[in-house]
């Protein structure tokens, strides 16, 4: 797998970043990803990702466990082994309501958290570069791609005034994960100014 | 900028102490890089001795079947079933703070939510043995699945609630466990990266799934959080409804009542949150977090305790209400007769006493925010849930239709009671272990509300409250334009 050049900047105030996202982008550079200990709200804007369609998917899920339970619990009652309760009707809808509500919720779950593993290439035993030991604890950490244009030393000194404490440049593997990179993370123009 | 001026000083921090998010992660990670204290191991080695003589006394149940319990042909659901419908009520509270608080926008979740939802799906893993050991030929449990069997195929009935049961209880530990173990991720990515024993670099390297805190990860973790929310919300009102049906659909006076599913919704609430506040006063003095589970924290959780106990004691008043008014014989016997009255009278009058009575104390302000009585509520609160099933089970079935049938001596035998105890020790062992080896905070969310309800940030406030409005849009004008300014000298 190819290794790539990274510049990291950190940055230990949310207040800061923001401007700083915002420099960095409208000079050209290509933001790979910004770790952060908890969600800050609007920095996947500020960024320019777009929003996730993760909670689409869950709802077909739970369509999926609604169809699954409705049609299955039909055929077991009217077609398979229709069996008389106390001469009730055998397709008994209100009966099966609360099985049909369960599996729906179940299965939009389900299927929920194991796409968002997945499209985060979350699993146990995955180990991914780690830039900054403490983007898990304080740290805002800003990591951007060099590509050939880039001049490593401008760079930092432009994250230096944009506020970064502390910048270093890493190399790590660009496929470090499985799977295919994350093709929503088109975050920048082609590099213009740099 | 913010569009509001300021946040009401009424609301008070939801973090006491001048904290930076640095100090969030010390405060939370240090018990789990500290040694365990004695302390620790005293309960844990309790817990685990309890839970030994649980399996035993399922092994002896297992062994020579449901009549090593003294349940009889008219007592056929003794404490197993009470013990079940108990523990299900005390594990409503961690979906409930963790789902519909988050729809609702309760900031002051963020402190007690972690440890509440690891203690809802506990305490679902304890009500879960009690129905299926009650099955009596345990090993055929499998029965009630619906799978393609040798047996004809044969399927389970749908149209029954104990089947529904099935499926509830099984989906809500699923989903809870799911919800829980989601966001554990980011805070045990946290201990991984400040690991320095190889024990731990390895244990939460795994645990943690690889999260790196990626802004995109955040986003869509942000998302399935809301949408997990949105679909534990009813789900978990669904669960004790669908146990509600398991007596409201038959036809035994005492049980056969529409009133059921929001009355044990209520109380599953009512229970659950009085278990919290069992579980969270010890650990906020034990784990000294009592910056993060503060006072107001308490106080909130006993406003609901409050609430809570009151539409349970509506529901009692109704019920009796109900049978009076029916004018059918019965039922009128069963509440006036054998429930309030008779041999297991004091049951009732045990319930009444603690549900209904004894939390409108927390009427007063002086004793919500008291940690000694609140604690001693909490337990009192917990009991009286105990015998509010036990008066719905046992006073409904022990007068039989035929006099011959009608039963008495209804005693729980050891290894009913055994059994009951391993349930708190499966409990507390996992709650020992949960306390030690996991945050109990939600680190990532604490650090989240840290900068709006923080007390530091709470404090810088007040100057702000006192400029007029016009001075206000004055300060947050001209920072706008710094902002617009710096991306500007950026830009050139």
């Amino acid at each position: 797998m190819a290794l790539k050049k990274f510049v990291v900047g950190c940055f230990d105030d949310e207040n800061v970043l923001f401007p700083a996202v915002g420099k960095v982008r409208t000079a050209g550079y290509k933001i790979h990803d910004i770790y952060t200990p908890f969600p800050v709200h609007g920095l996947d804007k500020a960024m320019g990702l777009r929003d996730t369609s993760l909670h689409t998917a869950g709802f077909v899920y739970g369509l999926t466990g609604t169809t699954t339970a409705v049609t299955f619990m039909s055929w077991v009652f009217t077609k398979d082994w229709p069996m008389n309760i106390g001469g009730k009707p055998h397709f008994a809808l209100p009966a099966w309501i609360p099985i049909t509500f369960e599996l729906t919720v179940l299965m939009a779950a389900v299927g929920m958290v194991l796409t968002f593993c997945y499209i985060c290439q979350l699993a146990p035993f995955i180990k991914k570069h780690p830039f900054h030991q403490r983007a898990t604890d304080d740290q805002f950490v800003m990591v951007i791609e060099c590509t050939d244009k880039t001049d490593e030393l401008l760079l930092k000194s432009f994250l230096d005034e944009a506020g970064a404490k502390e910048i270093n440049t890493q190399v790590a593997e660009e496929g470090w994960w499985i799977g295919r990179y994350d093709q929503d993370q088109k975050l920048y123009n082609e590099p213009s100014v740099a | 900028m913010s569009l509001i001026k300021y946040e009401s000083q009424i609301r008070e921090p939801l973090v006491d102490g001048h904290k930076t998010y640095h100090d969030v992660t010390e405060d939370i990670c240090h018990t789990i890089e500290a040694k365990p204290t004695r302390l620790w191991y005293i309960g844990f080695y309790i817990s685990l001795a309890l839970l030994l003589f649980g399996a035993f006394s399922v092994y002896r149940e297992v062994t020579y079947g449901i009549g090593q319990w003294n349940l009889n042909r008219t007592i056929g659901w003794g404490w197993d079933i009470t013990n079940f419908v108990w523990w299900v009520g005390i594990g409503h509270a961690g979906t409930l703070i963790s789902a519909i608080l988050l729809l609702f926008r309760q900031r002051w979740r963020t402190g007690v939510n972690r440890a509440a939802e690891a203690m809802t799906i506990f305490a679902v893993m304890c009500a879960g043995q009690f129905p299926i050991f009650h099955m009596g030929r345990v090993w055929m449990a499998f029965y009630t699945l619906p799978y393609p069997n040798t047996r004809g195929p044969l399927w389970p009935n749908f149209n029954s609630p104990l089947l529904w049961d099935v499926f509830a209880i099984s989906t809500y530990f699923t989903v809870s466990l799911l919800f829980w173990y989601s966001g554990l991720l980011p805070d045990l990515a946290t201990i991984r990266d400040r690991a320095r024993t190889k024990f731990r670099k390895h244990f939460y390297g795994v645990a943690a799934f690889g999260w790196t805190g990626s802004t995109k990860h955040w986003q869509r973790h942000e998302s399935l959080s809301l949408v997990l929310a949105g679909l534990s919300t009813p789900l978990v009102l669904s669960v004790h409804t669908i146990v509600s049906f398991d007596f409201a659909t038959s036809i035994i006076p005492g049980w056969h009542t529409t009133i059921f599913p929001p009355y044990f919704v209520a109380g599953a609430i009512f229970s659950g949150f009085a278990m919290v506040q069992t579980l969270m006063l010890v650990m906020r003095k034990v784990m000294r977090l009592e910056q993060y589970i503060t006072l107001s924290h308490i106080e909130v959780m006993n406003k609901v305790i409050v609430l809570t106990g009151s539409i349970v004691g509506c529901a009692y008043l109704t019920e009796l209400f109900m049978a009076w008014y029916s004018m059918v014989s019965y039922e009128q016997d069963h509440f006036f007769k054998y429930r309030i009255a008779g041999p297991y009278g004091w049951s009732y009058w045990l319930m009444m006493t603690c549900n209904v009575i004894s939390p409108q104390l927390f009427w007063f302000k002086k004793l919500r925010r008291n940690i000694a009585f609140t604690f001693v509520m909490s337990i009192v609160v917990n009991i009286g849930m105990w015998f509010e099933r036990f008066v719905i089970i046992v006073t409904s079935i022990y007068r039989d239709y035929l006099p011959s049938s009608w039963s008495l001596y209804y005693r729980p035998s050891i290894w009913e009671i055994g059994f009951y105890l391993g349930t708190f020790g499966l409990f507390f062992t996992c709650f020992f272990l949960f306390a030690k080896y996991f945050p109990v905070i939600a680190i990532a969310e604490i650090k989240h509300v840290l900068k709006s309800s923080g007390e530091s940030y709470k404090g810088k406030m007040q100057p702000i409250e006192k400029l007029s409005d016009e001075e206000f849009y004055e300060t947050t004008h001209h920072e706008d334009d710094h902002h617009e300014n710096a991306v500007k000298v950026g830009h050139n």
